[in-house]
């Protein structure tokens, strides 16, 4: 079972990286002004609730399963996405505003984020592919 | 007289010979010349050769006999003898200046002269140019003399002083300016002294003269030397021709002063008291000419080192240090001097063509360049000039001829606006404010490592205050010429820097601010101009266009944040200008890596290469481009008007078009609610339209349309051929189509009578209404879809809520809530629908202008959402209707006159580009930002205003200039793609000092405003003010103690930021980010979005109105526009001890104007003015001022026409009676008082200083 539970974690942050390299890609590119800032938004915010929700899923499994460290580990992460997607003001397009991301280095810090966030990803995989093979052993 | 530009290039190559080449020349031309003169100029020249030195002492004796008759007879030859009133007004000014030197009275009188000095020239007429000068050399003079306003009244009877400006390439001149000031300067100084050797100046003017034109122009020398005896090198050897040049430079010398006034209130009597206790330090001014020729311990010999070009570098920098101490005559002598060479660099470098370096060169060596290789700059720029002056003499006319002057236009177009016209003028009065106070320290910062000097100097000095007179002729005599290479030194190697040190005394003059009653100047403040040499200075972009917060950029991040003010600029970049060089050529050159505009900052390697400003790429000079259509020449290209101009208009190719230009289309959005037919908006809006619809911008593709909407949307079909319009209605709202797509947008020329048909009728077409809804959203969906193919402009009027379909919007205002101290909710939109459409809509190239017109809470901050990301503009008309307020009916009225008629450009966009190093991260105005630093402006208009924050992402070490352009591509009315080009130049400085001397007190203060309205959006309207108030603190805090270093228990703020606390505190009662007192949420709202994006001129009203006392309009200082006479009152500070019961005053708010009359106000003036016998019969609600046939009546006319012709919208007028209910509205401005909610200007201090103290 815990096995599982394991794989489906990888697969889920397989994905989650995937995402993440995305948002990279797709702001860098703003970055380079190949894409503009209407195009980049839309784009990105159709990702922010999949995000949300696939990293949501893996941390309430964890807890679900007992695996306490690493739902500790995810949980601030998590809370950040849902908190970030709560506080989007009534008036702007998504968590990614066209109007705004060029102002006050939003497309800066919005790049910082999913940086941090790819390396937690890539961080969360080992220790998913370590604790799937603990788990297969095991069984 | 074209004298190759290549003529220059030999003698830079090799630095020595040069100069003694030079120095020959200026012999041999001084040989023919009248005797005295002659007599001077070989002695100069022997000055400059090298050799020659040992003589000089002797030499200047002898000039310094002729000088001291001379003067008199002198004055009185050139103004006759030679051509032209222009160099009468400017001879008489040095003249005096030798003559009178000692005595104030004097003094007084040749101000007179002066005055009369500027008639001449106008009698002349071939030159505007003159008059400015003209002006300016008063200013100066005056500056000495004292008499601030009468300076004024020149100033503003010269309209011209910009025109000073004109791009005429001044080539000659600039050297002559130099010695204008030297010598005015030295003589200045001298007075006090009581030193009779003023002719000092004299002869190294000749040796100007002599090296420059002597080869060239012969008898336009002889002319010259009788000038020169006045003392004044001036030009006088120049032709008439140059005198536009030599305007030009008279203007610049004017523009000295103004960089130093950032706003010192002039006081005449202290700089008489300076001259005089000051003596010895203007002793040691002329000490330090001549230490800049030579070393300071020759000074003390007398006897001047022959390695004068590394010394004169070093002299220059302890020149500038001292200014500070010196009166402020002699800053403005420094920085005269200093300018000229810079000019004389300049020249070198655009004019000379190969000078090249010149640019890169001048700021970028900075001390480090050898003083060798200056003082060959130096020379060659003497050569070129004499050259260039031949050449360019025939320039200028031409030039402005077939231009009209660049620059000239551009002030004549501020002119009209009032307010800049006279800045650069006002600012030489308030310029003489006494340097005396200022501390030493302030010396300190401008170091440089020259203060060591000094010590020498002040030996040096002290001899020649004791009266040596002969040893004193000779420092007369040597001044002149140690400054001048000195000079030169300076402007090449530092660029901006040395007039900075010089300027640094009065803006950085520490100001008490809480001792200080009366902060606020008597006259407007003006930009503070940045601290570059002349040329540049002449050269760069107007601030009405372009500011920046800092005029003097710090040279890194670190520097920034130590400073703590916000770095960012002001642009204004369609305004309306009477005139620009617009420029038709098949390539327009740009650099090829990062796309800049080719301007008047950049350097030319050579002929054929040109060097980036912005990135330092080194770029071809397209063949094209080597031909000058102005001249007819060829091989000029630092000719071309893009090189001469800072703000040049392109006819774009087809390379800069993604598709055919569009026609202009106009779609009106109108609501025809109960509400709106209540209000009655629409028989003002259709009669406005009819009559202006032959006014409108646009060609013969010109298309129109109109929808109508309320629970419904309505079309009109106007297609020619049908006997009436033709109305369709469409019910689904829900997915809102277009019933008939062609019919709707008609030509507007075919159709013409069907569209009066229907403005006639549309009035009263719905004026049995019952429908109550408002179906704004779907009515805005398929204007969008009517005007997708094309873009255009949309103007919606709405009046209510919008309550139906898409958009819907519900109440969210608590009137409870208005007066709240704590929270102000709902700033930010509650849908993001208007943004989305706001976006779709840019993305066709089409703006929605929004006109509300509500009585009622409707939610302005969602609705303006769709102006505001579509480059649109908003008009808010609270509490309208055409008969219970017909005030702002007729506000709408001329409004939409002046919305309906003025410029419009089309499916533009705005990139702007600045130094690498720099880099702008946020924007403020009404846009959308496509990419990085590309705005997308779907229309542009003449009334729209940006800001842009800019942070240092990389040292400016290596570079002592920056540039910032923006390029604005638009498409006219008439279908022409074109390019607007602004650049704006500023210098960089590494010492904190330097970047307080800078502060644009008024565009920081704008610039905070932005970011406070975005702060109270994204965050909260109380975190906003507390980062206002906070951006005082840190400013005055960060100054108190890295520039004052002292721990001063009071409050000190250099004279640059003394305004900024006052403004801040305006700001904080500004209605859109008061709290206390009742603010409705839309017009809080509509107060940020007008902040966003006004220019910053009505901004500044806006935030700090203006009051005057109009009861006592006299014609003392008065100006003459289009020939009436406006009156000039004074400045009053906005606080009720200012308002007597006596009296009547005027508050010009920006948007409204309001006439409080006191109780006991001279029933004369209520008689004459307002139409009324007496106090009480004068009605609760007047807007007019009648049109009385009496004096006083007249000059209070023309005074409110005045003010209301500088803005684009018309003001509303009120006439407040004291006790009068309205007065509150009155008195809420008055932002120095205290409210119940509020600080009075003094408590706003005393808790500033408080925080700081923390």
């Amino acid at each position: 079972m815990e096995a599982v539970v394991f794989v489906f974690s990888l697969l889920d942050c397989c994905a989650l990286i995937f995402l993440s390299v995305y948002f990279i890609i797709t702001l860098s590119d703003l970055e380079c002004d190949y894409i503009n800032a209407r195009s980049c938004c839309s784009k990105l915010n159709k990702w922010v609730i999949p995000e949300l929700i696939g990293h949501t899923v893996v941390t309430v499994l964890m807890l679900v399963s007992l695996h306490w460290f690493i739902f500790l580990l995810n949980l601030p992460v998590a809370t950040w996405n849902v908190y970030r997607f709560i506080m989007v003001p009534s008036g702007n397009m998504g968590v990614f505003d066209p109007t705004e991301i060029h102002n006050r280095g939003q497309l800066k810090s919005h790049m910082k984020e999913a940086m941090i966030k790819l390396g937690f990803h890539l961080l969360c995989f080992f220790m998913y592919l370590y604790s799937m093979i603990l788990a297969l052993i095991n069984d | 007289m074209s004298a190759p530009a290549g003529s220059p290039h030999p003698a830079a190559s090799t630095r020595i010979p040069p100069k003694l080449g030079g120095a020959a020349v200026s012999g041999a031309a001084a040989g023919p010349g009248p005797a005295p003169h002659q007599q001077n100029g070989p002695a100069q020249n022997q000055m400059q050769v090298p050799p020659g030195y040992g003589l000089h002492p002797q030499n200047y004796n002898v000039p310094s006999g002729h000088y001291s008759q001379g003067p008199g007879k002198t004055t009185s030859l050139p103004l006759d003898s030679q051509s032209g009133g222009y160099y009468s007004g400017v001879y008489t000014i040095p003249t005096q200046n030798v003559v009178t030197p000692n005595t104030a009275n004097q003094q007084s009188g040749a101000q007179q002269i002066y005055g009369r000095g500027p008639p001449a020239p106008h009698i002349v007429g071939s030159t505007p140019g003159y008059f400015q000068g003209a002006a300016s050399s008063s200013s100066h003079l005056h500056t000495s003399a004292s008499q601030p306003y009468s300076s004024f009244v020149n100033h503003y009877n010269s309209p011209a002083m910009y025109s000073a400006n004109s791009p005429a390439v001044s080539q000659g001149f600039p050297s002559t300016c130099g010695h204008y000031a030297v010598s005015t300067v030295s003589n200045a100084a001298y007075p006090s002294v009581s030193y009779p050797s003023l002719p000092a100046g004299d002869p190294y003017g000749q040796q100007m003269f002599t090296s420059q034109n002597a080869s060239t122009i012969r008898s336009v020398r002889e002319n010259s030397f009788s000038g020169q005896n006045t003392a004044v090198s001036h030009p006088s050897p120049l032709p008439p021709p140059p005198s536009q040049q030599y305007h030009q430079q008279l203007s610049l010398s004017g523009y000295s002063p103004l960089s130093w006034s950032a706003s010192g209130l002039p006081s005449t009597q202290d700089n008489l008291i300076r001259n005089h206790s000051g003596s010895l330090a203007t002793a040691n001014n002329n000490p330090n000419a001549v230490a800049e020729s030579s070393s300071c311990p020759v000074m003390q010999t007398v006897q001047p080192p022959e390695s004068s070009p590394v010394v004169s570098t070093v002299v220059s920098g302890a020149s500038s240090a001292r200014a500070p101490p010196t009166a402020n005559h002699l800053v403005e002598t420094v920085a005269s001097v200093t300018q000229p060479s810079e000019l004389l660099q300049q020249k070198g470098m655009q004019y000379g063509d190969y000078v090249n370096n010149q640019a890169s060169s001048a700021p970028t060596p900075l001390s480090s360049t050898s003083d060798d290789e200056e003082e060959e700059e130096d020379e060659e720029a003497g050569v070129d000039s004499s050259s260039t002056t031949s050449s360019a003499s025939p320039m200028p006319n031409s030039y402005d001829a077939l231009e009209g002057g660049s620059y000239p236009d551009m002030l004549s177009s501020s002119a009209s606006s009032p307010a800049p016209d006279p800045a650069p003028e006002s600012d030489p009065a308030p310029a003489p404010v006494p340097a005396v106070p200022q501390p030493s320290k302030t010396t300190k910062p401008f170091g440089y490592g020259y203060p060591t000097l000094q010590p020498g100097y002040q030996n040096a000095a002290a001899p020649l205050s004791s009266g040596v007179q002969p040893s004193s002729p000779v420092y007369s005599g040597f001044q002149p010429y140690a400054q001048y290479p000195g000079m030169n030194q300076l402007s090449s190697s530092f660029g901006g820097l040395s007039l900075q040190s010089s300027a640094q005394p009065e803006s950085l003059r520490p100001v008490n601010l809480t001792q200080e009653r009366n902060i606020l100047p008597m006259t407007p403040v003006w930009a503070p101009v940045p601290n570059l040499n002349l040329d540049l200075k002449k050269l760069n972009c107007s601030p009405d266009s372009f500011r920046c917060t800092l005029t003097n950029i710090p040279q890194s991040q670190v520097l920034l944040n130590k400073a703590k003010l916000p770095l960012g600029l002001l642009l204004h970049p369609f305004r309306d200008l009477t005139q620009l060089p617009v420029i038709t050529s098949n390539t327009i050159v740009r650099c090829r890596s990062c796309r800049t505009y080719i301007n008047p900052f950049v350097s030319f390697i050579d002929q054929r290469r040109w060097k980036c400003n912005l990135c330092y790429r080194v770029n071809d000079v397209p063949e094209e481009f080597m031909y000058n259509p102005l001249t007819r020449s060829y091989g000029e290209p630092h000719k071309r008007p893009e090189v001469q101009n800072s703000t040049v208009e392109f006819i774009a190719s087809s390379d800069y078009m993604l598709r055919p230009p569009q026609p202009a289309v106009y779609l009106f959005v109108l609501d025809v609610s109960h509400n709106a037919v209540e209000a009655g908006y629409l028989t003002i809006l259709c009669q406005s339209l009819s009559e202006n619809l032959d006014k409108l911008p646009g060609d013969s593709r010109t298309r129109i349309g109109f929808v109508t909407f309320d629970s419904t949307i309505h079309f009109y079909n106007l297609q020619e051929g049908l006997s009436q319009p033709q109305m369709l209605i469409v019910s689904d709202i829900d997915d809102v189509f277009l019933p008939t797509p062609d019919s709707l947008l008609v030509n507007l020329y075919e159709s013409k009578e069907l569209i009066k048909d229907l403005l006639n009728a549309l009035p009263n077409m719905f004026i049995n209404t019952r429908e109550t809804h408002s179906a704004l959203g779907p009515a805005l969906q398929a204007a969008f879809k009517l005007m997708s193919p094309t873009g255009g402009r949309v103007s919606v009027f709405q009046t209510q809520l919008p309550s139906l379909g898409a958009g819907l919007l519900q109440s969210r205002e608590d009137p409870n809530q208005r007066s709240s101290t704590k929270v102000v909710q709902h700033l930010g939109p509650a849908t993001d629908f208007y943004k989305k459409l706001a976006l779709d809509c840019s993305g066709q190239q089409t703006a929605v202008d929004l006109f509300l017109l509500s009585s009622q809470y409707s939610d302005l901050a969602s609705l303006a959402c769709m102006s505001k990301y579509s480059a649109g503009c908003i008009y808010y008309y609270p509490s309208f209707h055409y008969t219970h307020n017909p005030s702002q009916a007729e506000k709408l009225q001329k409004d939409l006159k002046r919305y309906l008629t003025r410029k419009i450009g089309f499916e533009a966009v705005m990139r702007i580009r600045c130094t690498k190093g720099l880099s702008m991260h946020t924007f403020h105005g009404n846009f959308f930002v496509r990419s990085t630093d590309l705005l997308s402006l779907a229309n542009i208009n003449p009334d729209a205003g940006f800001a842009v924050q800019l942070s240092i992402e990389e040292s400016l070490t290596d570079t002592s200039l920056v540039c910032f352009q923006t390029a604005l591509l638009y498409t006219s009315s008439k279908g022409e793609r074109r390019i607007r080009v602004h650049t704006l130049c500023l210098p960089v400085v590494s010492s904190l000092a330097d970047v307080y001397a800078g502060v644009d007190v008024q565009a920081a203060i704008c610039l905070l405003a932005n970011m406070a309205v975005d702060r109270s959006i994204s965050s909260s309207l109380s975190d906003a003010r507390d980062a206002l108030v906070n951006a005082v603190v840190d400013s005055l805090s960060a100054y108190g103690s890295t520039v004052l270093n002292v721990q001063h228990s009071a409050l000190i703020a250099p004279t640059s930021l003394k305004l900024f606390p006052l403004y801040v505190l305006a700001l904080l009662k500004q209605k859109a980010f008061r709290t206390g007192t009742s603010t409705r949420l839309d017009d809080r709202v509509y107060a940020m979005c007008q902040i966003k994006c006004q220019p910053l001129v009505h901004l500044m009203k806006m935030i700090h109105p203006n009051l005057y006392r109009i009861d006592r309009l006299t014609d003392e200082g008065a100006i003459h526009v289009n020939d009436r006479v406006v009156p000039q009152p004074p400045l009053q500070k906005l606080s009720a001890e200012k308002l007597t019961r006596e009296g009547a005053f005027l508050m010009d708010c920006g948007s409204a104007f309001y006439i409080w009359v006191g109780k006991s106000c001279d029933n004369n003036f209520i008689e004459d003015v307002l139409g009324y016998p007496n106090f009480a019969s004068i009605p609760q609600k007047m807007a007019h001022l009648p049109e009385l046939d009496t004096l006083s009546s007249e000059r209070a006319r023309s005074f409110v026409t005045w003010l209301r012709d500088s803005r684009p919208l018309s003001p509303i007028l009120h006439v407040v009676k004291d006790e009068s209910p309205a007065k509150t509205e009155f008195f809420q401005h008055l932002i120095e008082d205290r409210t119940e909610a509020a600080f009075s200007y003094y408590e706003f201090l005393l808790h500033i200083q408080q925080q700081i103290c923390k």
